[in-house]
C-alpha cells in the first residue's frame, strides 16, 4: 500500500496537502442539507501538470478524486461521498489573457467570479462576463460545469453556452484541449465548426475530468443600468409577460420573484427586468419599448409597474446580488437551501403555486424565484426555503419539502439543475434508455476506474440499469 | 360605518363647474361638469368615473367644500371601477398594513408625525426642530391611509383611520405636526368629511417651518436662488396651507419662479400615473413639467413630498436642476447643511 499522503506531498508540496481532521471536517460538507462525508486528503495544486499527476496516482491506487471550486453548489456535488482526495482548485486562480476585440477571457480552473469581475472593471471597463448571483468566491469553471446562470443568461443562454474553450485533465490523466484552442492560438469557440466535445465535461460535475483552464465569452458592458418591476397578482399571466418582454430584445436580465415577506411583496408576482445603455436616450428608449409591450396588462388591470423605492434600487442593481443571504437568515441560524430546476417558462404558474403550498404544508419561510434563460426558451425556478440550522425539525421539514420538489419537477417535464445524487438517479431512471447508454459509454471511457467524483453520474448505481 | 357628507344641490347650483372644467386631464365644459357630478352623486354611470386619473385637484378647484374627489372615489369603489392594476393596489394596501414596527420618540404635547416615510428621520435635525425633537412617531400605526384615494379604496381608509386615531389618542398628544400633506389633509379635512373624530390639532409642517423660521429670522441668509416648486397631489387636500410655500420662499430670500405649472395649475409628479396608467401619461406630464422648470430658469426644484422627490429627483437633476426637499432648503437658509 503506497503512502498516498507522501506521494501527494511530493506532487504539490507539504504546505498544500492535508489529512488533518479539522481540515477534513470542512471539506466533508457544503452549506446545504446533504449529509457530510470526510475525504482522506485535501490537496491544492498549482498547475495542470500537478493535477495530471494527482489523477494518475489516484488511478494507480483506485482512490476517488473530487474536484472542488468554492464548494457552493448546495446540493452536495463536492462532498466526497466515497472519501479519497479533494482537489481544491483555489490556487489556480490566474487570469491568463483577455482578448478585448475578440471578447473573451482565459482563466485558470480555480478563478473566482469576483476576481474576473473586478479585473475587467479595472482593465476592460467596456467588457463583462455573465456573473451568477452566487458569492464572488464561486469559481468560473465550477459554474460552467453545473450549467450555471448569470446576469447575461436571458440574452445569451446558460453560462456554459458562453464557454469559448476548455483545457481539462481527463479521468485518466491526459491533458486535453477542447474547442478552437485545440488547433489555434485563439480561444473563440468551444466546438463549432468542429464536433463540440465540451459536452463530455460540462454538466458532469467533475465525473469525467477536471477543468484546468476555461475561456469565457465577454460581452458589452454599458455605462448605465436600471431595473424596473412589473407586478401581477395572477401567476398564470407571467409566461405571457415574459414572452412580451423577451420579444422586444431590449432586456438584459429577467427575474421573477414571489415571496410573502416583506409585506409589500405578499400575494404578488414580480417580473423584474434590467435595461442597459451608454446614454440616457438609449436607456429611455429601451424602457419605453418594454413598458409599452406590457400595455395590455395595464389596461386590463392585470399588472402594473411598481415604483421601485430608492432604497431598493441599489440592492437590485448589485451584481452579484446579496439579497439571497437575507432569506438565508430569516429564520435565524443561517440555513438556506433551494432546488432550482430548469423548466419551460409556461410552467412558472405551477411552480409558483407549488412553492407556496409546500411552505404552508411544512411551515417554512420561502421564496420562489425564476430566471429567464435564452430569450425565454426555458427558465430556472428556485424553490428556496430558509431554516435554522439549530432546529433539527425545521431542517427535516425542509428536506421533505425539497424531496417533494424533486418528484414534482419530473412530473411537469422539468430537468434538475445541479441535481443531488438522488435526483441524478431519478433523472437516469426517467431518461431515454439509449441516452442513458450513451452517457454510460462516455463515463466509462473517460473514467475507466470510476475514480472521478464517484457517486455522481456513476454507472452501476441504481438508475443506470 | 362612516359616510361622506356630500350635497348634490351644491353641484346643481354651482356657477362654474370648476371641479371638472379646470381638470388638466379631462376636457369638460361647465354644464357637462355639473351634470356629471350630479349623475355621479345619484349613483349613475359617468365617463368621469372611468377617466379620472386621481390627481386630487378637484378637491381644491371646488370652492364650495363639496368634496368632488372623495365622491368620485366612493362611487368608483361602489361600482368596482379599478383605477390601478389589482396587484399595485394590493401592494399598497400591504405596505400600509400595521406591522407593530412603529417607532415612538420622546412624547411631548406636540409631536412630529412621519407617517411611514423614514426619510424624515434624517431630515428633522438642527435648530428648525430643536424645540420639538425627539418627539416623533413613525410607522403604519400612525399612517393616515389617504393614499388609498388613488386606488379608489375608501373602505380601507374608513377601516384603518379610526384605529389610527385611537393610537394617537393613547399617546395623549395635543398637536400633531404632519410632515406630509396627506396626513394633514386626512386629519384636517378628510376625517371630518367622513365624520371621524380627530383627537388632536393637526398642524401642517409648512406652517411649523414658517413660524420657526420667523423665530430664527436673524440667522436667515437670503439664498438668492431661483426655484421651481413641485406641488404634490395631496396638497390639494389642504390647499388652505399652500400659501406657506410662497411665504417661506419670501422669508428665506428665494425667487419662486412664475411658471405655467404651479399653484392651481400644478402637474402631478407622475409617480402614480406610471403605476396606474403606464408610460405615456407619466412621461408626457413629467416632460412638460420639467421643460417648464427649465424654460423658466429654475436652479432648484423644491419638493414637499418625498415620493415626488423619489419620482422626479433624478429626472430634474439630469436637466441641471438640483432636487431639494423644502426642509433642506430651509436648513440651507439658516446656514445648516441639508
Amino acid at each position: 500500500m503506497a503512502d498516498v499522503g507522501k506521494l501527494l506531498t511530493d506532487i504539490v508540496g507539504k504546505d498544500y496537502v492535508s489529512s488533518e481532521p479539522e481540515e477534513l471536517y470542512f471539506y466533508s460538507r457544503d452549506p446545504g442539507l446533504m449529509p457530510p462525508h470526510k475525504p482522506d486528503y485535501v490537496v491544492m495544486p498549482d498547475t495542470a501538470e500537478q493535477i495530471q499527476e494527482i489523477v494518475r496516482l489516484a488511478n494507480r491506487e483506485k482512490i476517488p478524486v473530487v474536484p472542488m471550486g468554492a464548494g457552493l453548489a448546495l446540493t452536495g456535488l463536492v462532498i466526497p461521498l466515497k472519501g479519497g482526495i479533494v482537489v481544491d482548485m483555489k490556487r489556480m486562480n490566474r487570469i491568463l489573457y483577455v482578448n478585448e476585440i475578440g471578447r473573451y477571457a482565459l482563466v485558470e480552473g480555480g478563478t473566482p467570479q469576483g476576481l474576473l469581475k473586478s479585473y475587467l472593471e479595472k482593465n476592460y471597463p467596456r467588457l463583462r462576463h455573465s456573473i451568477p448571483d452566487a458569492p464572488p468566491t464561486a469559481t468560473i469553471a465550477a459554474n460552467v460545469l453545473i450549467h450555471g446562470q448569470g446576469r447575461l443568461t436571458q440574452q445569451y443562454g446558460f453560462n456554459s453556452d458562453m464557454v469559448a474553450g476548455l483545457e481539462v485533465v481527463t479521468g485518466t490523466g491526459e491533458l486535453c484541449k477542447i474547442g478552437s484552442c485545440a488547433l489555434s492560438g485563439d480561444w473563440f469557440s468551444k466546438g463549432a465548426p468542429m464536433p463540440d466535445l465540451s459536452g463530455l465535461f460540462l454538466g458532469w460535475f467533475g465525473a469525467t475530468g477536471i477543468i484546468t483552464k476555461v475561456a469565457v465569452k465577454l460581452y458589452p458592458r454599458k455605462s448605465l443600468r436600471d431595473v424596473e418591476i412589473f407586478v401581477t397578482d395572477n401567476e398564470d399571466l407571467v409566461p405571457e409577460m415574459v414572452y412580451e418582454i423577451t420579444h422586444t430584445e431590449m432586456a438584459e436580465d429577467i427575474l421573477i420573484f414571489t415571496q410573502p415577506l416583506p409585506m409589500m411583496f405578499k400575494d404578488n408576482h414580480h417580473v423584474s427586468f434590467y435595461i442597459t445603455g451608454d446614454t440616457d436616450e438609449e436607456l429611455e428608449f429601451k424602457r419605453k419599448i418594454i413598458w409599452h409591450c406590457l400595455d395590455r396588462f395595464i389596461k386590463s388591470k392585470d399588472g402594473g409597474f411598481m415604483g421601485v423605492p430608492p432604497v431598493m434600487k441599489p440592492v437590485l442593481l448589485e451584481s452579484p446580488q446579496r439579497s439571497a443571504s437575507r432569506l438565508a437568515d430569516v429564520k435565524k441560524g443561517g440555513g438556506f437551501e433551494y432546488s432550482g430546476p430548469i423548466i419551460m417558462v409556461d410552467k412558472y404558474p405551477d411552480c409558483a403555486r407549488k412553492v407556496k403550498s409546500l411552505a404552508e404544508k411544512y411551515d417554512l419561510a420561502y421564496s420562489g424565484m425564476g430566471r429567464v434563460i435564452d430569450a425565454g426558451h426555458c427558465m430556472m425556478f428556485a424553490f428556496a426555503f430558509a431554516f435554522n440550522r439549530a432546529d433539527e425539525d425545521m431542517m427535516a421539514r425542509t428536506r421533505k419539502a425539497l424531496e417533494e420538489v424533486s418528484d414534482f419537477v419530473l412530473k411537469i417535464g422539468g430537468l434538475y439543475w445541479k441535481p443531488t445524487v438522488d435526483e441524478q438517479r431519478m433523472a437516469l431512471e426517467k431518461m431515454d434508455s439509449n441516452t442513458r447508454r450513451l452517457m454510460k459509454m462516455i463515463k466509462n471511457n473517460l473514467d475507466p476506474n470510476g475514480i472521478m467524483n464517484p457517486g455522481n453520474w456513476e454507472p452501476g448505481t441504481r438508475g443506470w440499469n | 360605518m362612516y359616510s361622506l357628507r356630500f350635497d348634490s344641490d351644491i353641484c346643481r347650483t354651482c356657477p362654474s363647474g370648476a371641479c371638472l372644467v379646470k381638470c388638466q386631464y379631462m376636457d369638460v365644459d361647465k354644464e357637462t361638469a355639473k351634470e356629471e357630478m350630479v349623475k355621479i352623486s345619484q349613483g349613475k354611470d359617468s365617463f368621469v368615473l372611468e377617466q379620472c386619473v386621481t390627481c386630487y385637484a378637484c378637491e381644491e378647484y371646488c370652492k364650495r367644500g363639496n368634496h368632488p374627489f372623495y365622491l368620485i372615489t366612493e362611487k368608483r369603489e361602489e361600482k368596482g371601477i379599478l383605477t390601478s392594476p389589482r396587484a399595485i393596489t394590493k401592494q399598497w394596501i400591504n405596505i400600509g398594513h400595521p406591522q407593530g414596527k412603529y417607532i415612538i420618540g420622546g412624547i411631548k404635547p406636540r409631536i412630529l408625525s412621519f407617517g411611514f416615510m423614514p426619510e424624515f428621520l434624517k431630515m428633522v435635525k438642527g435648530r428648525l426642530f430643536e424645540d420639538i425633537m425627539p418627539s416623533f412617531i413613525f410607522g403604519q400605526e400612525f399612517f393616515c391611509n389617504v393614499v388609498y384615494l388613488h386606488f379608489a379604496n375608501t373602505s380601507i381608509i374608513k377601516e384603518r383611520l379610526p384605529m389610527v386615531m385611537e393610537n394617537f389618542k393613547r399617546l395623549g398628544v395635543e398637536e400633531v405636526v404632519c410632515m406630509h400633506d396627506e396626513c394633514y389633509g386626512s386629519f384636517a379635512h378628510l376625517a371630518p368629511a367622513y365624520g371621524i373624530e380627530v383627537p388632536f390639532k393637526p398642524i401642517h409642517y409648512f406652517e411649523y417651518l414658517y413660524k420657526r423660521l420667523k423665530e430664527l429670522r436673524t440667522e436667515i441668509r437670503p439664498l438668492k436662488i431661483k426655484v421651481a416648486y413641485q406641488r404634490p397631489c395631496s396638497s390639494r387636500l389642504s390647499s388652505d396651507k399652500h400659501h406657506f410655500v410662497r411665504d417661506i420662499m419670501e422669508l428665506i430670500g428665494v425667487d419662486l419662479i412664475e411658471r405655467e405649472y404651479q399653484d392651481e395649475n400644478a402637474l402631478c409628479c407622475g409617480g402614480i400615473f406610471a403605476m396606474c396608467y403606464g408610460y405615456d401619461l407619466a412621461h408626457d406630464v413629467q416632460t412638460r413639467n420639467i421643460n417648464d422648470m427649465v424654460a423658466h430658469g429654475a436652479e432648484y426644484c423644491v419638493f414637499n413630498c418625498p415620493a415626488c422627490q423619489s419620482t422626479l429627483g433624478e429626472k430634474v437633476a439630469k436637466r441641471d436642476i438640483k432636487p431639494i426637499h423644502m426642509i433642506d432648503l430651509c436648513k440651507m437658509a439658516i446656514g445648516e447643511q441639508p
